[in-house]
């Protein structure tokens, strides 16, 4: 019966050896054969920019009888991971959404075309274009900027100035403040960083701070090292920094699971958000609500640029009517669309116009001004994905209670490991 | 075998077998045999197959990508790197962080829950009335889904979440609990815990379909005799169960080193690696760092520490029985 | 076993069986209760929030108000639920997958688990091994080959009247079902109550000139019960609570199962009692079929008869 039973195996193994290759030869039909295109993107359970998006998109399948576009939803947390998965099958639809950060990632593995719109889009933010080997391979609507909220009563009460985009906090001063605040005694923590977040908010909104100290990520001539730039003499300095806000009770080694809401309910003077939150907050807090730059830890405020965006996949069937929908999705009143939906920072200035708070002297004009002036992409290098897990590590050690020094020196080893072992990632 | 009883379950004599008369009735038999061979087959093939395609075949797949450079996407082709990945992985500190999590972790679970598990099963094994109703509290965590808990206990972890109220308001203030799933010594403590607490109901239902197997008369029997308690479980229970002891053993063993969701969602491995594990490990390196051939490389490890480690499960029950 | 029961038995004084008896039946019962509170009161806390607004969930936090239903308390949660979710689409996708899983499961692993008990096949501890063998390897550790692979596999697909052969099995149902249909535990568990039905029936029933599969439907699954109870709740269980992989294989929103739903609550702004909403939801379809199921674990054989 053993015989029976290898026989019974082998002759499994080697039928489904076959189908795999048969079936490697001709996978299924490439999306957009038949005109109808796919769009994936991340915002499943997100309600209004779900919306704006589905709107965009009626409006273009409206406009013309070429193509037509179906929105398929992810939800956020997973969207990567979903999206990732689809593409090792060879899956992807012709229209994907794209946090910024990994465009160059998906692009040296081919799985986007370059764009050809004729969409001018040197009018756009930096940030919202996704650049790789200085060819575009995506765009998005909007951005959005981290900034410092307060009361402005609260800080009155500690007797601390308010910063501005003119004159930010530099390091001195906002520990001092920290110590102040601290001193009413109305806080457990006084500052709220998000340190409950994780994935790519870590380096989303803790690397701008390593790179306002001197330090980055990686050498961004080239980038094929990491070394001298994430263990340098400032990066062990922001980590020491970083480390010391838990130590001095500035704030918790892991927050509360949402930040602005703690704000708004007395449980923190300073929390360190999105424009998102913004009009969230205004509306809680009128007048008293104080927008602010980040901190100058050195070199200046620095906040990360580079959010959602959006490309053509290879495997896509029909890429002009793709790049059409992308051309039609870039006109203002589209981008002003999405961008009042999510309360995120519009990609043009003619878009601008269109959304109450971000026309010149609104509200939130300031976010758009803190953007511009502060904004830096993260590394533009198919590293990135391993980059951001690596550096993600370090800084949950750090918080943890680590050697700054050691923790960093691990992610650099790890990180140049990597870039050695996939060539570089030169092609 | 008897022949006669062959020969009935034989519908069919004309079955061409040109076996000589004089050994005709061996022949039934075997001829009997090889039809239950056959049926036989015919009812495992199912289950078999699948088993092949959706663990062997990936299995195979998943060991032979470990001695490449794969990777989840890359423009590059894999190519053989032989024990370039291994060669790394046993210098990788981070591995042997795992290994002492998981074994750490695994120590305390297993006997844990299991006895956990048994005394529930004891005390629901009557027909007293009420008792379905504590069934169904008791197995409650376990149709609740990992992540769902795991979302929960940190609500009740948190610094000051529920259980360091009730800590503060048993001891009327004298003690403070700990920040537990931010300190590098209570995270996995806590963990395990909370995973005992998740699983316990699970092997309760095992224990008691092994219970079940028990007669009822040989405690009636006990009864009669008006043994203590513990004599029952020593002299009738505890024997009763010796195949389930082991599959107890071995389940909740695997579902030790498995350790990932809790991870996951509570914790990612921290503080400093205080609760990383091997499958942890191998679904990060796998999906977020893309790096395909290390993670397998990962899983053909824990895969063989996993056998090593039941086999000395298996030497070790089967010498005391 | 009954001349230790008798010399042990002999050592232990006679007296006052009763009010013993009913020191225990206290003890238990106190042991019953304690435990009860244990494990229920996460859940407790889960259902009672969900009935309560974001800031009260975090205000009651610190007090025994935490488990109870007190206060401001609504089902506007369960309603904000289906704004965000396909909430119906979900259940509705999570039952029948679970359902086809479990029906197949019991059928196909109690196959197995009856030729290997039950019929005379050579090399039969050995499979039993290799199968037990399976439940080694964690699913995490083979996601990704298995995305891969089911792309590659073959499937029938019916439109209409005409067959038409298909390749890939991403973004179906049946790739949430079938990888997940024989499952060595399964086997095992209906291995382990099979050898416990004497053989003797059997060898009746083929005196009567009854074939394999009818000692198999008639005879040895009747008495089964509880076996099949518990392996179609331990089939359910997974297939309910599956996570990882449809998250990796299913793109369209019409074909996901509830779990993936979780994951629409963590947007920017997260609402917990919504999530404790929609926890409770899933949950209970999964109370609701072990409380249909519980009675059939206590139909011990040994109270059946079919042991003595």
């Amino acid at each position: 019966m053993k015989t029976r039973f290898t026989r019974l195996l082998a002759s499994s193994l080697s039928v489904a050896a076959l189908t795999a290759g048969l079936a490697g030869c001709g996978a299924g039909p490439k999306d957009g054969a038949n005109g109808e295109l796919t769009l994936w993107t991340h915002n499943a359970g997100n309600a209004p920019e779900l919306d704006a998006i589905q709107e965009v998109v009626d409006a273009f399948n409206a406009s013309q009888d070429n193509a037509t576009i179906k929105v398929q939803a992810f939800p956020q947390d997973s969207y990567n991971d979903s999206v990732v998965a689809a593409a090792s099958a060879n899956k992807l639809p012709c229209l994907v959404d794209i946090d910024g950060p990994n465009v160059p990632n998906w692009a040296w593995a081919q799985y986007l075309r370059p764009l050809e719109l004729s969409t001018d889009l040197s009018k756009h933010l930096d940030s919202t274009l996704g650049n790789w080997n200085g060819t575009t391979y995506a765009v998005g609507t909007y951005d959005v900027a981290l900034s410092l909220m307060a009361r402005k009563s609260d800080l009155d009460a500690a007797g601390v100035r308010g910063a501005t985009i003119e004159k930010p906090w530099t390091k001195d001063e906002f520990d001092a403040a920290l110590a102040s605040l601290k001193a009413l005694g109305r806080w457990d923590y006084p500052l709220d960083l998000g340190t409950a977040g994780t994935g790519e908010w870590t380096p989303y909104a803790y690397s701008p701070l390593l790179q306002s100290f001197g330090g980055d990520l990686i050498n961004r001539d080239g980038a094929q090292s990491a070394d001298g730039y994430l263990n340098s003499a400032p990066a062990v300095a922001w980590g020491t920094w970083f480390r010391g806000l838990v130590e001095q009770g500035y704030m918790a080694q892991k927050s509360g699971k949402d930040s602005t809401l703690d704000f708004l309910n007395h449980k923190s003077a300073i929390v360190y958000t999105g424009s998102w939150a913004a009009d969230k907050a205004r509306e809680a807090l009128g007048d008293d609500l104080a927008v602010m730059p980040s901190v100058d830890l050195g070199t200046g405020p620095k906040i990360g640029g580079g959010s959602w965006q959006w490309g053509v996949s290879t495997g896509c069937a029909n890429p002009e009517a793709a790049m059409d929908y992308l051309d039609f999705s870039l006109r203002s009143e589209n981008i002003a669309k999405v961008a009042k939906a999510t309360g995120t920072i519009p990609a043009t200035d003619a878009a601008a116009e269109l959304v109450p708070g971000f026309e010149p002297g609104g509200t939130n004009r300031i976010l758009m001004d803190f953007s511009k002036k502060f904004s830096v992409l993260r590394p533009e290098t198919p590293a990135y994905a391993f980059i951001s897990s690596e550096f993600e590590k370090a800084t949950a050690d750090i918080l943890a209670g680590a050697v700054p020094q050691k923790a960093l020196n691990r992610a650099v080893k790890n990180i140049d490991a990597n870039i050695k072992s996939n060539k570089g990632y030169t092609n | 075998m008897n022949t006669s009883l062959a020969q009935t379950t034989l519908p069919n004599p004309s079955h061409d077998d040109p076996a000589p008369a004089p050994q005709q009735k061996t022949s039934i038999t075997s001829r009997y045999k090889s039809r239950e061979q056959r049926t036989g087959w015919l009812m495992l093939s199912p289950a078999v197959v699948l088993l092949v395609l959706f663990i062997l075949i990936p299995a195979v797949l998943s060991f032979g990508l470990a001695f490449t450079n794969a990777r989840l996407i890359s423009p590059h082709p894999a190519t053989f790197v032989g024990m370039d990945n291994f060669a790394r992985l046993f210098t990788d500190e981070t591995f042997y962080r795992s290994l002492v999590n998981v074994a750490y972790f695994a120590l305390i679970v297993v006997p844990l829950q299991g006895g956990v598990a048994l005394l529930m099963a004891i005390l629901i094994n009557t027909k007293v009335r009420g008792v379905t109703f504590f069934r169904t509290l008791y197995f409650l965590p376990v149709v609740t889904s990992m992540v769902v808990v795991s979302l929960l206990w940190m609500f009740i972890y948190s610094k000051d979440g529920l259980l360091n109220e009730i800590i503060a308001k048993l001891s009327f203030g004298a003690l403070q609990g700990a920040d537990w799933l931010n300190n590098p010594s209570t995270a996995l403590p806590a963990i395990m815990l909370m995973s005992v607490w998740q699983g316990a109901g699970f092997h309760m239902i095992i224990w008691l379909s092994g219970l079940q197997t028990i007669s009822a008369e040989l405690y009636e029997a006990a009864d009669l005799d008006g043994v203590s308690r513990w004599q029952r479980f020593r002299y009738i229970t505890w024997p009763g169960l010796a195949a389930t002891r082991n599959l107890i053993l071995i389940t909740i063993t695997i579902q030790a080193l498995s350790l990932f969701t809790q991870i996951n969602v509570m914790t990612q491995g921290g503080p400093l690696d205080a609760t990383t594990t091997l499958v942890y490990q191998a679904v990060r390196s796998g999906f977020k760092q893309q790096e395909t051939a290390y993670a397998s490389a990962i899983s053909l490890v824990f895969f063989a520490l996993v056998l090593i480690i039941s086999a000395i499960q298996r030497y070790l029950t089967r010498e005391k029985s | 076993m009954a001349t230790i029961l008798e010399t042990k038995t002999a050592k232990v004084p006679v007296a006052a069986p009763a009010k013993r008896r009913r020191i225990r039946s206290l003890s238990a019962w106190t042991v019953r209760v304690l435990l009860g509170i244990v494990f229920s009161f996460p859940l407790l806390f889960m259902f009672v929030s969900s009935l309560k607004p974001d800031a009260q969930i975090f205000g009651d936090l610190s007090s025994i108000a935490a488990f109870l239903p007190v206060g401001n308390l609504s089902f506007e949660n369960y309603s904000a639920v289906f704004d965000r979710v396909p909430a119906a689409r979900f259940l509705i996708n999570s039952i029948g997958i679970s359902a086809v899983t479990v029906v197949l499961g019991v059928l196909i692993n109690s196959l197995a688990a009856f030729a290997l008990s039950r019929m005379q096949l050579r090399g039969k501890g050995i499979i039993l091994t290799l199968i037990i063998a399976t439940l080694i390897v964690p699913f995490e550790t083979l996601a990704l080959p298995l995305v891969w692979w089911v792309n590659q596999l073959p499937w029938l697909e019916v439109n209409g009247f005409s067959l038409s052969l298909t390749t890939g099995w991403l973004d179906t149902y049946q790739v949430q079902i079938i990888p997940f249909i024989a499952n060595a535990f399964s086997i095992y568990l209906f291995h382990q109550y099979f050898e416990s039905i004497p053989k003797e029936l059997d060898e009746a029933a083929r005196v009567d000139g009854a074939g394999w599969f009818k000692i198999y439907s008639r005879i040895v699954m009747p008495l089964s019960g509880p076996a099949i109870a518990t392996v179609s709740i331990l089939t359910f269980l997974p297939a309910w609570n599956s996570y990882l992989w449809p998250l990796m294989v299913v793109q369209s929103e019409e074909l996901r199962p509830v779990m993936i739903g979780v994951q629409y609550f963590f947007q920017l702004n997260v609402s917990w009692g919504e999530i404790m909403a929609y926890s409770s939801m899933i949950t209970l379809p999964v109370v609701a079929l072990f409380i249909a199921f519980q009675r059939s674990f206590v139909n011990s054989i040994a109270t059946s008869g079919v042991k003595g």
